[in-house]
């Protein structure tokens, strides 16, 4: 009923109540002030996701193609930049390619030109591509081959490194070789997590190192010789490892994701006067089917 | 603020729009393409490596 409700008409506002109106305005205008300021950072930090998965991309991907380019010309001129006398790694320029990392359970378009990095990788060496860690080994070398990427935007080679599986293949191009490194752990096609494969070692038991793991940024230990078994010299190994680190949880500097493999087996590239085939081998390209399987 | 520059900004409605879209693009490429790159590497934000031995 309209009846029930009787409301009195709102009364002008007297002059008196001016004094409490301004009090009024000025909470409004404060308020106003703070939520124009907080949806404005919102909108910021917005941006700044947008700018990290986005924008940086487009550097990093254009930074890598140079690299890449780089690279195949080199090769194509006869010059390997893993050619060196007494391997003297340090000899490779920072930021310039040393080899191609392909892997099939990431797609068949899926390669990186992986940049020569300072002992740890930094981010001008990282905005290329992913960067191998220099006092770690070259790709095929007995000990471990160690490269680090990015996982959000930076041109993200890493991004999906958690959907590799144990046994999958890892695929590192040089010059002279491919090399087919495959993800530890067993049975094959398993969660690599914590699901380790044993590793022979010189005069003692084979110890066991997993496909992948989740360690505290500090952990150095994941670029030994034989990961997480700093007790073994590289001269008591006899096996040829690689291992990629990233950030984890994705965005984070909370952790990071380390993936271990294991050299499977090695091609010889068809070194010859100048007109080698860069092209992939088929035995290499049959690993793609597999994944696909 | 924003009301403030509203207000400051000269010509018909149409015109201050159109004020309003370049101040905003010009505000978005200076924090993508100048502060963020510059921030960035201070952020503990995707650091991907481990200490070498």
């Amino acid at each position: 009923m309209v009846d029930d409700t009787i409301v009195a008409p709102a009364p002008a506002p007297a002059p008196r109540h001016r004094r409490r109106t301004n009090v009024g305005d000025r909470v409004r205008f404060v308020l106003r002030g703070i939520g124009q300021t907080l949806i404005t950072l919102g909108l910021i930090v917005l941006l700044f996701a947008v700018y990290e998965v986005w924008i940086t991309n487009i550097f990093a991907h254009r930074a890598q193609a140079k690299v890449y380019n780089a690279l195949q010309n080199e090769w194509k001129q006869g010059k390997d930049p893993l050619a060196l006398p007494a391997n003297k790694i340090s000899t490779i320029p920072l930021g310039s390619g040393i080899a191609v990392l392909y892997i099939p359970r990431l797609g068949r378009d899926y390669h990186f030109a992986i940049v020569q990095g300072s002992a740890v990788p930094d981010d001008s060496q990282l905005e290329k591509g992913p960067a191998h860690y220099r006092d770690t080994q070259l790709p095929g070398q007995i000990g471990n081959f160690s490269v680090a990427g990015h996982r959000v935007g930076k041109g993200e080679p890493f991004l999906n490194i958690d959907k590799l599986r144990s046994g999958d293949p890892v695929i590192v191009e040089t010059k002279s070789h491919w090399y087919v490194y495959r993800v530890l752990g067993s049975p094959a096609g398993s969660d690599p997590q914590d699901n380790t494969t044993d590793i022979p070692v010189k005069g003692r038991d084979a110890v066991p190192v997993p496909g992948r793991e989740i360690v505290d940024p500090s952990d150095g230990d994941v670029l030994l010789p034989i990961p997480d078994h700093p007790e073994i010299p590289l001269q008591d190994t006899e096996v040829a490892i690689m291992t990629m680190t990233t950030c984890h949880p994705k965005f984070t500097a909370s952790h990071r994701m380390i993936v271990h493999a294991q050299l499977d087996k090695s091609l010889t590239v068809n070194l010859g006067s100048g007109n080698e085939d860069f092209a992939m081998p088929a035995s290499i390209q049959r690993l793609y089917n597999e994944a696909a399987a | 603020m924003y009301v403030w520059i509203w207000r400051h900004l000269p010509g018909p409605v149409a015109v201050k729009l159109a004020q309003v879209l370049v101040l905003v693009a010009l505000v978005s490429l200076l924090l993508l393409f100048v502060v963020f790159p510059w921030i960035e590497p201070h952020l503990p934000i995707n650091q991907v490596t481990v200490p070498g031995n």
